[in-house]
């Protein structure tokens, strides 16, 4: 029997918001134990939460993003449960009427197909703190900085079905909700967590599995084979007549395995019911509007942009629209060179390695789009060749100077005049007699060592397309030679 | 010294005059309930030195001019208020040991008022019952009469100033446990007006439900002890937006043609004839007063209690979670894992009224029960908020017995919850409408005082302090003392 | 009528230990109240929206600011049991 894995993804992306959800305490990540931990968060007795207005911002922005409804009433929730890093013994989360329903994303599949997967719904809640198990002995340590930091949970409908496809789900949303700056996305950080709900069905049913859930994946690469563990795990159990048992399961990257989550057996009773230290919020048509006005260019939208007015390809296009600072460096670098095509290559080349080897971001780059773009508009102007303009891109980087400085500082300018050109060609061939020979001779490979000498001694500034003319010229076509 | 007045507006009066110091006010009552609370159990913490200290504050602040109108007045603090520094217990073995490291927002606004905190008063755990018999600390008995309770929650508060143990107190009412107390002990209390006083730092039992209020010997005095507790706090999200009034300026309000309306269901014949003989003796002096008494009908009023103890237990089965031992308050000895350390620490830090009252909870909102319990109970309480809104186009204030019966025996409704939960009959409908009542003294049963309550519409407050204080311009039940007050 | 297993089903959920001994009593309790609670079956509310907030006003927000302070000392001053400044519990294993 032939099955299929149906897929479902909840995605819990932190909010980048200052301060908690509920209190006035610092979200900042890295702070000491319970440093960051106030009263509210606590859940000492007497306390009461207070809604940040900028997570509805946030939430709204999301829900337009996705073209999901903005409830103009929603309402907060207690999901009852214990565990020592709830507070309370209840998470403030929302429950039957969340801040966004419905809602889809597109997202691009490896194969460079589309596909659009729907979601039920996005809701607002507070995250719970830290357990640490190292160096306790038989204890349990409980820090509750992350306690009441906001979340968004943002629920697809079970719409994937491979493990492909679901990467490419998260990645999407990883990328989204950056755009949007609603979240940084630092899975490391835990700022963007993925639980994974697997089912298996046999292929060609409609039918639901009983389903699993994968808890707390935060890189793509887990969610992968958690994903891939999961299906086939499940497979061999119902091909060999067993039942996939409903629960909670953790993916083991050591093990490369998921195993069920101990010590939550319980089947949970939250006993949702609408909290009354909170009041509903209430959003009007033209809070909607002013949110909708701050929409940025989503990816896909961008993308599309790029491929039809820049001529790009796809995968170039998808690259450069990752992250909207490079989507906004690339765009400013084609405006001050000219050239789409080149500033492509320079940005997803040049650019992104030296980010890479100095360990930081796009937007703190010592060498900004328009600089960038004039060292370009010099590579098209014939100033620089290719190459030189690689040692000046180095020298921008390190130093802070723009390109025009450094040519003229270095005398790096390409020699583009005819006779000082001809000078060196001549030069390079009255020296190398033998070589003319086999050249003559049918050696085709021989006139990449004419170039590479009359590149060396005009100390590579000489212009390689007029370089290459005059050899041809004076060297004659040579015999056996198909040019 | 000419003994000390033991009212709000007394004292004040005293201080601002410079009869006497904040010192010797202070030390007066603190002399007494050394004397006597040892009889009456009303608190649970006495602040000797810290009250002391704060009353040495006030006498400069008096003597500088920098003082305010409650400058120096001593209060009792009901135990479920956070105060900094101060064993802060809500009397139940869970929070025995639990020193609060904050203030309330009613504790701070106390602070900065001036005024001298005697002590924590007892009352019932986590506020829940009527009869202050469920604290841990041990019962409060009433001073009206032989071992017979004072009401609850707020039984210290309320036995503390009808024995001259406190000039005022604060109290808190979920389901009547400011009004009933001060019914059941003879002095006036109120509830006011869902969201005028903030919940910040008070201890919740029932979020919807409850709200802080002052409890003294008059209307006056309560007004003077509202006004320094009411107020918008922006901690406290349910916290009303609306601005406060100046509740003692505006007592002597004018009576001809106010309209009070009697509900049926408040005077049937279930009512003891001694509180129904009280109750007509108190209309007829609204009326020689002016006002005109209409009759009208809450036709709901009997699912409140149901309604109300549906929604209060499921509310405090989740507002009492946070207690489990891991961060503060009782934790069990020697815990083998998690669940032996929730389930031991809470099973012994609260007492059998909390547990019933939390598996009330547990099970309305559990899967399956939520729509047959919870949601019915809200469905009932828009129902039973209509009949008030209703009633209150025809009527400025509604009027009736505060409780059906005079301060019961110790011991006599413990066993059987439910007929303890039915002494809040006339109390319960209020909190599930929000709105504001008060319960001021209207006479005695056998020795045992009778309270009658009115309820006003949202922020009237003003409105029922003013007919109460013209009632008693022309009545003297309040300033009745029991009979045995001088100590051993 | 609750019957004891019932009893420490909602006592489990409510991570309170109940003995054998007292389930009895709490049942009794807890069926007593609940037939009392049952009073509310005898009005139809099908065509009524729940009362949550008496008052219904909408939520007050509070502008995104980290504004407290480190208070861990003040706080931990009288917890259970702590250790660099996190709170122990018996080891948990997930």
């Amino acid at each position: 029997m032939d099955y299929e894995p149906v897929i479902g993804l909840e995605i819990h992306a932190q909010l980048a918001t200052a301060s908690k959800i509920f209190s006035a305490a610092s979200t900042a990540y890295g702070a000491a134990p319970n440093t960051q931990a106030c009263a509210v968060d606590l859940g000492l007795p007497g306390v009461l939460p207070v809604l940040n207005e900028r997570v509805i911002e946030m939430a709204a922005l999301f829900g337009l993003a996705v073209g999901a409804e903005v409830a103009r009433d929603s309402v907060f929730a207690r999901k009852n449960y214990f565990y020592p890093d709830l507070p309370k013994g209840y998470q403030i989360s929302q429950y039957e009427q969340p801040i966004v329903a419905g809602g889809q994303l597109e997202i691009l599949l490896p194969d460079g197909s589309a596909k659009v997967i729907d979601l039920t719904r996005a809701h607002l809640e507070e995250d719970a703190g830290k357990s640490v198990h190292e160096n306790l002995g038989d204890a349990t340590g409980i820090d509750l900085n992350r306690a009441g930091t906001p979340l968004l949970e943002i629920v697809s409908e079970p719409q994937m079905f491979s493990a492909t496809e679901a990467v490419s789900y998260m990645r999407a949303m990883h990328t989204l909700v950056r755009y949007l700056g609603i979240c940084d996305g630092n899975m490391q950080e835990g700022s963007f967590r993925c639980d994974a709900n697997v089912s298996v069905r046999p292929r060609g049913t409609t039918a639901l599995g009983t389903r699993t859930e994968i808890k707390n994946l935060n890189s793509f690469r887990f969610v992968e084979r958690a994903i891939e563990f999961e299906i086939e795990r499940q497979t061999d159990v119902v091909d060999g007549g067993g039942e996939i048992v409903q629960e909670t399961r953790l993916y083991d990257p050591d093990n490369d395995e998921t195993r069920p989550m101990r010590g939550k057996e319980d089947a949970h009773d939250y006993r949702y019911f609408p909290d009354p230290d909170l009041l509903p919020i209430a959003i009007s048509q033209s809070f909607i509007d002013e949110v909708a006005d701050k929409l940025p260019e989503l990816p896909a939208a961008k993308r599309t942009r790029f491929i039809n007015t820049f001529n790009l390809g796809a995968s170039d296009a998808d690259t450069l629209v990752q992250d909207r600072d490079t989507a906004d460096y690339f765009e400013a670098t084609v405006a001050e060179s000219g050239d789409a095509r080149l500033a492509a290559n320079w940005v997803t080349g040049e650019l992104f390695g030296a980010l890479n080897r100095t360990g930081i971001g796009v937007a703190e780059a010592p060498v900004q789009a328009p600089a960038l773009g004039q060292l370009l508009a010099r590579i098209r102007d014939e100033t620089v060749s290719g190459k030189i303009a690689k040692q000046v891109f180095e020298s921008m980087w390190a130093s802070g100077r723009s390109a025009d400085e450094i040519i003229d500082a270095e005398g790096l300018r390409q020699v583009t005049d005819d006779s000082e050109i001809e000078q060196f060609v001549d030069q390079v061939l009255s020296d190398n007699p033998g070589q003319i020979e086999q050249y003559r001779a049918g050696k085709d490979k021989v006139f990449g060592f004419f170039v590479g000498q009359v590149m060396k001694s005009s100390k590579g500034k000489a212009n390689p397309k007029r370089v290459n003319e005059l050899l041809k010229q004076k060297l004659g076509a040579s015999e056996g030679s198909a040019e | 010294m000419p003994s000390l007045p033991d009212t709000v507006a007394g004292i004040a009066a005293g201080l601002a005059s410079r009869d006497f110091s904040s010192v010797d006010v202070t030390q007066a009552y603190l002399d007494r309930i050394a004397a006597l609370d040892g009889r009456y159990n009303t608190y649970i913490t006495v602040c000797a030195d810290r009250a002391l200290a704060q009353a040495q504050s006030a006498d400069t602040a008096i003597a500088d001019g920098s003082a305010g109108v409650m400058t120096g007045v001593p209060y009792a603090h009901k135990d479920i208020f956070c105060t900094a520094g101060v064993k802060t217990s809500c009397a139940s073995r869970m929070l025995d040991n639990f020193e609060a490291p904050y203030s309330a927002t009613v504790s701070e606004r106390l602070d900065a008022a001036g005024m001298v905190m005697l002590g924590k008063t007892n009352m019932d755990e986590f506020a829940m019952g009527s009869s202050n018999e469920t604290s841990y600390y041990g019962v409060t008995l009433n001073p009206w009469g032989t071992n017979v309770v004072p009401g609850g929650s707020s039984g210290g508060s309320a036995a503390a100033v009808a024995a001259q143990l406190a000039p005022c107190a604060t109290g808190t009412d979920t389901g009547g446990s400011v009004r009933q107390p001060a019914a059941l002990c003879g002095i006036s209390g109120l509830k006011p007006t869902y969201g005028r006083v903030s919940r910040y730092g008070m201890i919740a039992f029932a979020s919807s439900l409850d709200q802080g209020g002052p409890m003294g010997r008059t209307a006056e005095d309560l007004a003077l002890l509202l006004n320094v507790m009411a107020g918008h706090d922006p901690r406290d999200s349910t916290s009303a937006q609306r601005p406060t009034e100046n509740y003692a300026a505006q007592l002597e309000i004018p009576m001809e043609g106010l309209r009070i309306g009697l509900p049926k269901q408040f005077f049937d014949q279930q009512l003891d004839a001694g509180i129904a003989t009280c109750m007509d003796e108190a209309r007829g002096e609204f009326e020689r007063l002016g006002a005109q008494f209409v009759e009208l009908d809450l036709p709901r009023l009997d699912l409140s209690i149901p309604a109300y103890y549906v929604i209060s237990s499921a509310e405090c089965s989740s507002n009492l979670s946070r207690y489990d031992g891991v961060r503060f308050g009782h934790r069990c000895n020697d815990p083998e894992n998690l669940d032996d350390l929730y389930c031991r620490s809470r099973a012994e830090g609260f007492g059998t009224e909390t547990k019933r009252r939390i598996l009330v909870g547990t099970y309305a909102l559990s899967s399956g029960y939520y729509d047959a319990y919870y949601r019915k109970a809200q469905q009932i309480r828009r129902l039973i908020r209509d009949d008030f809104q209703t009633a209150f186009a025809s009527v400025d204030l509604i009027f009736g017995p505060t409780s059906p019966t005079t301060a019961f025996e110790v011991g006599k409704k413990a066993t059987d919850p439910v007929s303890m939960y039915l002494s809040d009959i006339y109390t319960t409908a209020v909190n599930l409408a929000g709105l504001p009542a008060l319960s001021a003294p209207a006479g005695f049963v056998e020795g045992l005082p009778v309270g009658l309550q009115l309820i006003g519409n949202y922020f009237d407050e003003e409105k029922l302090l003013g007919a109460t204080h013209r009632f008693q311009s022309v009545t003297s039940w309040h300033e009745q003392t029991p009979p045995d007050l001088t100590p051993e | 009528m609750i019957s004891n297993d019932e009893v420490k089903a909602i006592a489990r959920l409510a991570r309170l230990d109940i003995s054998d001994d007292a389930a009895p009593d709490f049942a009794r309790d807890l069926s007593r109240i609940l037939d009392f609670i049952a009073q509310m079956n005898a009005v139809d509310t099908d065509a009524v929206e729940p009362l949550a907030h008496p008052l219904e006003p909408d939520a007050p927000l509070r502008a995104d600011e980290a504004l407290e302070n480190n208070q861990r000392e003040t706080f931990q001053n009288g917890a259970p049991a702590t250790e660099n400044g996190l709170y122990l519990v018996p080891k948990v294993i997930d």
